[in-house]
């Protein structure tokens, strides 16, 4: 691809975008050989490298917009808490199979809406990515939601699980329509929608998934926020720390 | 599963699920992973008759000797295609 000029709007923009893939991503990969069932492991593995696929695509455009000659894995394994832009939804603790999944289907119910918006974008790289990610994520918000419906009306004991869920999650999904500078810049110049705009399609989606899984969303909620200017919860920290082991003990390690 | 085409639908393998809808979603993310397929039939296990082992003999020694049974004596023009 040939170099366009750096824009730090599209680098920043990228740069969430991978994080919050990559991070979830790491997160549902903590699960490999530990899932409930061998059908969950593998689908939930499915799920975990479709977005770190993802990832490598938006990493290598937050280079390419950069322009300093970082490669992503740089930007993946050599950057700390602060320097990384993800949603706080993503790096929350797997907690139990239940909370992985709904934490899941909060992400994708607003990831997909996002990509589609994105399929616009008027940055033709932006529009390419989104256009290949789309296709992953309409099936991963398919299974999450499905999931979610047979666990929330499932047994007891899996409503109360999906329940508490909810409730611990809630808070984390407002971050996700919030604007900042960066936002307002990229709507003006058509190269990503306000975060607001996809607010409607989500709550839609959300809201009859939970009617069909007997789930309440809570009524009086407060929107925790600043993971996307690098104000993290404390467990990114332990995210970093496994993930980008190898590379701060044996630098420049390759295989 | 079925590569598509006019290939035919073959044994994939088994897997768990409560439902038709689940099978298909677990079927897509336990066996088709590596372009296995384009298309995916699901068929309770209980739904399929069998032969059974103890059988084994009677069904398919017969077959064993009767070589004439594989065409492998023609050649096949290349126009003929998939068979």
């Amino acid at each position: 691809m040939s170099a366009a000029a750096p824009s730090p709007a599209i680098a920043e923009f990228a740069l969430r975008m991978g994080d919050s893939c990559l991070i979830l991503g790491h997160r549902n990969s903590e699960w490999c050989g530990h899932s409930p069932a061998l059908e969950e492991d593998i689908a939930l593995a499915n799920t975990a490298l479709d977005l770190i696929g993802q990832t490598q695509l938006w990493l290598e455009l937050a280079c390419e917009a950069e322009g300093a000659g970082r490669r992503p894995d740089d930007l993946a394994f050599l950057r700390d808490v602060s320097g990384y832009r993800n949603l706080l939804l993503v790096e929350q603790p797997n907690g139990d199979f239940g909370r992985t999944l709904m934490r899941q289907y909060l992400f994708d119910a607003w990831h997909l809406p996002m990509l589609k918006a994105l399929m616009g974008s008027a940055d033709s790289r932006i529009a390419a990515i989104a256009e290949k990610a789309s296709k992953e994520v309409a099936y991963h918000l398919g299974r999450s939601a499905d999931l979610v419906v047979r666990l929330g009306d499932g047994t007891k004991e899996s409503h109360t699980r999906m329940q508490a869920a909810v409730d611990f999650l809630w808070p984390y999904t407002g971050e996700m329509f919030i604007a900042d500078a960066v936002d307002e810049d990229l709507a003006a110049s058509g190269l990503a929608p306000q975060p607001e705009s996809l607010r409607d399609a989500w709550r839609e989606h959300v809201t009859h998934t939970l009617a069909d899984a007997t789930l309440k969303a809570p009524e009086k909620s407060y929107a925790q926020k600043g993971g996307r200017r690098g104000v993290h919860s404390e467990h990114l920290g332990f995210v970093l720390a496994e993930m980008q082991f190898l590379q701060r003990a044996y630098p420049g390690a390759r295989w | 599963m079925s590569p598509g085409g006019a290939a035919p639908h073959e044994h994939a393998g088994s897997l768990h699920a409560v439902d038709a809808e689940q099978a298909l979603q677990n079927a897509r993310d336990v066996y088709a992973r590596r372009n296995e397929g384009v298309s995916i039939w699901v068929v309770r296990s209980s739904d399929v008759v069998a032969s059974a082992p103890s059988e084994k003999g009677p069904l398919f020694d017969p077959a064993n000797d009767k070589v004439y049974r594989h065409p492998t004596f023609f050649d096949v023009p290349d126009e003929v295609g998939h068979m």
